[in-house]
């Protein structure tokens, strides 16, 4: 047994370096995917238990945990519905559009550091490449919005574009902050300029930058209180109403990977990535507890994202002058006095600004 | 250096290629669950049950433009302070105090733009 796993860890040594990198960016995919599936009968179960109900609880997989097996029925009965084409959309862009808003969503994973060995591109502008792509989701939305050719889809369109271009301002402020702090674009360097445990992550130093970007990143997915473009009161569904079938369910999975992307974001920029809580306590050493890994990682992303699903059993939804409001006149302020105040913390050098790679 | 770009184009081509074949591939098999063929009710845009009056290719309000113009000016000056913010540790005190002068004038049209009302909606 033991000898079989060291020819098999040979050969995945022996593989050339783009087969290697092939199979991770296929595991990689498939796992953001799986992790969807399960992120959506996890929302349904903590609204559920929130408001009292159980949620989910009817389809099993081999008789376990009741409601594990919604997912799949979900996307089994989503596979074999209708796509619905109005006569009067634009056909192509309106086939085209549910790609355009997955692909980004999928893509940014590239330059994701995972654990201090795993990260499938070591780019040194991965930031770079993370805030292009996630400019482009919006060409997804708002082409839907505009090819679907119903009033209700516009609007949404609209109303959902203006609000991610506004917060991706306070969003990029913000990152101008934790660059200041890290000295580097590559995302896997600024995870390692937060070491030294819990205190010297960024979000100590950058609290009212990680407040910022984390409101902006639950705007920029659309999700609620901020989900006006598909408040169902209003505008039915926003811009994917006339969207049926698999067409509606990339839409869906395009939101929810978004949701994991800037979990994960958060806590690469802010809660140091890989890096554990516990290093340098005394006593640890290198333990498990103390040792940078995925899992530090894993948690961290699993707590935001249960904020998000938190922030929606909670909050009413935000009027759309007050989302407007909030993102112009309350965010992009806040990042502005921030930056001065790095300005100063730099230029006397203390916090993150005080250790051995800024001089 | 170039040999961290390859492996990103790569994912690309991956995320495309899975977005397409599901899309492909859920259209096939729904088309063959489809009730054909379709009139023209389950065919028009959705409308609360009603007709659609009128084509969506309409007027719509001249703030998302404003927004738009707004962002760019904006997401300019973002890019301009990324450079600086990498540079940080490397380009000294004169660095700092010239992107100060930056930032001021930056939030001098911030204030003129605030006060003028281009960020009111309403």
């Amino acid at each position: 047994m033991h000898t079989q796993i060291t020819h098999l860890l040979a050969l995945w040594a022996s593989l050339p370096q783009i087969v290697r990198t092939v199979v991770w960016i296929l595991i990689i995919t498939i796992g953001v995917i799986l992790c969807v599936a399960f992120l959506t009968l996890w929302e349904r179960k903590v609204i559920g238990w929130m408001q009292l109900r159980r949620g989910p609880n009817r389809v099993r997989i081999f008789g376990m945990l009741p409601g594990l097996g919604q997912p799949f029925a979900d996307v089994f009965k989503l596979l074999t519905k209708e796509v619905v084409v109005p006569s009067a959309a634009s056909k192509f862009l309106f086939r085209i559009a549910p790609a355009l808003a997955l692909i980004p969503a999928i893509a940014a994973w590239a330059v994701i550091p995972l654990s201090p060995q795993l990260v499938v591109s070591k780019a040194n502008a991965g930031l770079l490449y993370l805030l292009a792509l996630s400019s482009m989701g919006v060409y997804g939305i708002i082409l839907a919005g505009w090819s679907a050719n119903s009033k209700y889809a516009l609007l949404g369109a609209m109303r959902s574009a203006a609000q991610m271009v506004a917060y991706e301002i306070a969003m990029g402020f913000a990152l101008v902050g934790v660059l200041m702090a890290a000295g580097s674009m590559n995302l896997g360097q600024i995870v390692q300029h937060q070491q030294g445990g819990f205190l010297a992550w960024n979000w100590f130093w950058l609290f009212p930058l990680f407040v910022v970007y984390l409101i902006a990143g639950v705007a920029e997915t659309n999700r609620a209180p901020f989900d006006v473009a598909e408040g169902e009161s209003e505008i039915v569904a926003g811009f994917h109403v006339e969207y049926s079938g698999i067409a509606f369910a990339l839409f869906f999975l395009a939101e929810y990977a978004n949701m994991i992307l800037i979990s994960t974001l958060t806590a690469v920029f802010f809660f140091g990535g890989w890096l554990s809580p516990f290093a340098g306590y005394p006593g640890i050493g290198h333990t498990f507890l103390g040792d940078p890994s995925f899992f530090w990682l894993g948690l961290k992303v699993f707590v935001f994202l249960f904020l998000f699903l938190w922030f929606r059993a909670t909050f009413p939804r935000y009027r759309y002058d007050q989302i407007m409001r909030l993102g112009w006149k309350a965010l992009i302020p806040v990042t502005l006095v921030w930056i001065g105040v790095e300005m100063i913390m730099a230029a006397i050098h203390i916090g993150p600004w005080a250790r051995p790679w800024f001089h | 250096m170039l040999n961290n770009y390859l492996p990103i184009l790569i994912f690309l081509a991956i995320a495309t290629a899975v977005a397409l074949v599901l899309l492909t591939l859920g259209s096939t098999i729904g088309r063959f669950f489809a009730r054909e063929p379709a009139d023209r009710d389950k065919l028009s845009a959705y409308e609360c049950g009603f007709e659609a009056f009128e084509d969506s290719r309409m007027k719509f309000d001249v703030r998302y433009y404003l927004v738009a113009i707004l962002f760019i000016v904006f997401d300019l000056e973002i890019v301009f302070l990324f450079p600086w913010a990498v540079a940080l540790g490397d380009i000294g005190v004169a660095g700092l105090i010239a992107m100060v002068v930056f930032l001021g004038i930056l939030t001098v049209g911030f204030i003129y733009e605030w006060k003028k009302g281009a960020l009111e909606w309403d």
